[in-house]
């Protein structure tokens, strides 16, 4: 996984704000030189001068206070124009009831998507087709929360009970690292967001494979075993998997859940060691999560695996 | 003062509190039953000490939990309890009462007045606050802190996300401490209006006074807007209310708007005060006038109006829209231009001076780069594009100790080196004050310099851990060791402190030089400040008295 940074790689909705960045980043550079080289000169210059006569006592000069009121303004209304400009590239707008493609619920602690046109659902791990822009509206299920993946542009809140909408649009293909950024409650630190852009017929290619239903496990195996227990176990309350009886929409779509990188929004990696791990005792990996410790035994954890392994 | 030839003049201050003829009492009793404003002032002051060692405690213990990647010192429950108080302790139980201490004990000083106008109400004030902030604390025992952030955004502060009772005690703690905030602010109002000394009109007050003035004037306008948005998210989580519950048709936003609305006029509360000190300590250790006093002022009443009309400032991630975002942006950045102004004429007054680095004037001097470190990237957060990227991010949180502590603290440093021997009447140890200025100013940048760039590459606010990114565990690593030096710096003061108040050297009255009217009594003043005053013909009566061949009333000040 590569870094996250809003300023070394941009895609073309976050470059207006790099640039905008830049621009006032060396106006600042060059107000905070002045300040500082005038402390500095004054401090040296006048320091403990004429210990025991008085200074001339200088009350003000208007024309200075103009010139130091006025040239902040000047500057000032330079930066506006620039925010003006970097404003209308970084957020595009977009029509009155303008459909969205993708729709993006946001959720103590991981994120669903869904797309609209080819009813794909996905969870924490986004796939974009490079160079196309997606209209997405984001919403919450709880509590607010927030979009933010720096390469991609800007961040957005996820507020109940408004939605709000944003462009995406990846133009180089690769894996884009981002976080949610509001603070929401416990485990806000894990709900890490992965974004992977891809040419258009391998990001549809992916979206084919999302439809599809599971396979039939062979029976007798572990997997036979542990799909019955995901039946018997309740997981189906929160859970879905297409093709069962599991249809819950309060935690993640775990019908393809052995194709994603990470577990647990972006805990650690998507390993059958890490998925034993997290089935053993999830509130020992990520504390005040809402799935609750099963208190399952060894076998138990081993069967679920290898069921949820084949949901590839 | 002894070299001061003291005119014999009508006493200035008329027997305003006629019906308080008991004398204070003295030991422990004195203390606590005590409705004199220096003794007040005193125990905000330590109040706001102790408090600040509980911050800086629970900042270090942040500090320990993020230096290490994937790192499990703390649980996410205790850590974001932790941040929750980190962040309400600083601004309602240490810069407030730090600055409304340092107001206490020195507006009637300054102004020549016996005490404040309401000296009962003056008491009562502060054990709103020494009750509101161990109400606050006392949620650690009663089932959990609150964990919903200082500024506890609705829905996660509704029950239902946070069912402890940390968020009630938080609401009614904050609303103690609201009350006590606004009665002090009617006080320090009136003391200013109505109990000023013979000759001391409007425009010959010292910019402290003037900055405290306009300061409670903000408090009085924006402190009733948190509490009554704390009532109603008390009535939310304790009646089943529904006004921030989005689930029943509550809106989250508005609980955003209620708070902002109060929270940013409080952040000029915690600023403008600090302003004041610094504009009283540069001219004194610089030997020479303020420069410009009345674009100084001025500049103050303009961020106090501006302060008022930028709160969505804090939104613009929240999906406002476009012409919202621009109308605040425009406030946002006008605020620039005041704080601009006021930077200016401090290096003015400098510039040309005689300059004495004592402690107090190494943390103005400080100050004056650090605010200007944070004003300015406070102008990167108005050009709201950058905002949508790093707003909630570690560059956010450089920003806001750039100003808050960088800025406020910095100044209640020099505060009070400045104004200890007029306090205690000891001088303090500038050996130990100087080896406390540059381990802060190394800690500081240290702590909070690399925080801009750790948020500039990914990493949000509030986390209690985070992945092991390129980069981030250095920078982090860096911030934690800078944190380490400020506790250490902190622990001198302390140590400075209390050998000063034993052993420093007597301070006499008027140790700096300095010509504001508190340095015309003793050290510690009597309890009725003043047997005479002298003649006050301008801002500066006591330069008047030692230069006799140029006093300032002879330029029209």
């Amino acid at each position: 996984m590569q870094t996250d940074s809003s300023l070394l790689r941009d895609s073309v909705l976050a470059q207006p704000i790099s640039h905008l960045f830049l621009i006032v980043g060396i106006v600042m550079a060059a107000i905070f030189l002045l300040v500082t080289v005038l402390v500095l000169y004054v401090s040296f210059r006048y320091r403990d001068r004429a210990a025991n006569q008085f200074p001339r006592q200088e009350f003000g000069r208007t024309s200075l206070e103009i010139l130091w009121t006025v040239g902040p303004v000047l500057v000032l209304v330079f930066i506006f124009a620039a925010t003006i400009h970097a404003m209308k590239g970084a957020d595009p707008g977009f029509a009155i009831n303008q459909q969205p493609d993708l729709v993006i619920v946001a959720h103590q602690w991981w994120w669903e998507a869904r797309y609209v046109e080819s009813g794909v659902i996905a969870a924490n791990e986004i796939h974009l087709p490079v160079g196309k822009r997606l209209f997405v509206r984001l919403e919450s299920a709880d509590v607010i929360h927030d979009w933010w993946v720096p390469q991609l542009g800007r961040k957005m809140d996820a507020v109940p009970g408004h939605p709000n909408f944003l462009w995406l649009e990846a133009d180089s293909p690769g894996f884009y690292s981002g976080t949610c950024a509001e603070y929401c409650g416990a485990e806000h630190a894990w709900m890490r967001i992965g974004v992977i852009a891809e040419a258009e017929p391998a990001f549809e290619r992916w979206a084919q494979h999302q439809l599809e239903l599971p396979s039939k496990v062979p029976t007798g195996s572990d997997a036979a075993q542990g799909s019955e227990l995901f039946q018997q176990l309740t997981c189906g309350n929160c859970h879905a998997i297409a093709g069962t009886s599991a249809q819950g929409r309060i935690g993640p779509d775990l019908t393809h859940i052995g194709s994603r990188l990470t577990l647990a929004a972006g805990r650690f990696q998507n390993t059958p060691a890490n998925l034993d791990r997290w089935l053993a005792n999830p509130q020992a990996i990520k504390p005040d999560s809402h799935m609750p410790n099963f208190q399952l035994t060894d076998p138990q954890v081993r069967q679920l695996t290898a069921y949820l392994e084949t949901l590839q | 003062m002894s070299d001061v030839p003291y005119m014999p003049q009508m006493p200035a201050t008329a027997d305003h509190s006629g019906a308080r003829v008991e004398h204070e009492k003295s030991g422990l009793l004195g203390w606590v039953a005590t409705v004199d404003h220096k003794r007040i002032g005193i125990l905000y002051l330590l109040t706001s000490l102790v408090f600040f060692g509980v911050g800086g405690i629970e900042a270090l213990l942040m500090r320990i939990q993020l230096a290490r990647p994937n790192n499990s010192f703390l649980s996410p429950g205790a850590y974001n309890q932790i941040f929750t108080m980190h962040g309400t302790t600083m601004i309602f139980l240490v810069a407030m009462p730090a600055l409304t201490g340092m107001a206490n004990y020195l507006v009637p000083l300054m102004i020549g007045a016996k005490d404040v106008a309401f000296p009962r109400l003056n008491a009562f004030s502060f054990w709103l606050l020494a009750f509101g902030g161990l109400f606050l604390y006392f949620s650690f025992i009663a089932g959990g802190a609150p964990a919903a952030g200082w500024f506890s955004y609705a829905p996660l502060s509704e029950q239902p996300y946070s069912s402890t009772t940390g968020v009630d005690y938080y609401a009614i703690g904050l609303f103690v401490l609201g009350m006590g905030s606004i009665a002090a602010a009617i006080n320090l109002i009136v003391t200013i209006a109505g109990f000023r000394a013979v000759g001391l009109t409007i425009r010959r007050l010292p910019l402290f006074v003037w900055m405290v003035l306009v300061t409670q004037v903000l408090i009085l306008l924006a402190l009733p807007a948190l509490n009554a948005s704390l009532s109603m998210l008390l009535i939310d989580r304790l009646m089943n209310g529904h006004f921030f519950v989005t689930d029943s048709g509550g809106s989250a936003l508005l609980w955003q708007h209620f708070f902002w609305a109060f929270g940013h006029p409080e952040v000029y509360i915690v600023v403008l005060p600090a302003f004041g000190m610094i504009s009283e300590v540069i001219p004194v250790f610089s030997r020479k006038v303020i420069y410009g006093y009345e674009f100084v002022a001025a500049s103050t009443v303009a961020i106090a109006v501006l302060s008022f009309l930028v709160w969505a400032h804090h939104m613009f991630a929240v999906g406002l829209g476009h012409s919202i975002d621009v109308v605040f942006a425009i406030g946002s950045m006008l605020i620039a231009v005041p704080t601009g102004v006021k930077i200016f004429n401090w290096i003015a007054t400098m510039w040309g001076g005689s300059i004495r680095f004592t402690t107090s004037m190494l943390f103005a001097t400080g100050f004056l780069v650090m605010f200007t470190i944070g004003g300015l990237s406070g102008i990167s957060f108005a050009a709201f594009p950058i905002d949508w990227q790093v707003t909630d991010t570690y560059y956010l949180v450089a920003h806001l100790h750039y100003v808050l502590f960088g800025g406020t603290v910095f100044a209640i440093f020099a505060g009070v080196y400045y104004w200890f021997p007029k306090i205690s009447g000891r001088m303090f140890s500038e050996r130990l004050g100087k080896i406390h200025f540059w381990l802060m100013l190394v800690g500081f940048n240290m702590t909070f310099m690399v925080q801009h760039f750790v948020g500039l590459i990914g990493m949000p606010r509030r986390v209690f851990t985070y992945p092991d990114l390129p980069g981030w565990a250095a920078l982090n690593m860096t911030s934690t060791i800078g944190a380490v030096i400020m506790g250490m710096a902190v622990a001198i003061f302390l140590w400075n402190l209390m050998i000063s108040l034993v052993a420093g050297e007597p301070a006499g009255n008027n140790p700096w030089h300095a010509w504001t009217l508190e340095w015309a009594t003793t050290s510690p003043p009597p309890e009725h400040n003043f047997d005479l005053l002298p003649p006050i013909r301008s801002r500066r009566p006591l330069w008047d008295l030692a230069h006799p061949e140029d006093p300032d009333w002879k330029h029209g000040r």
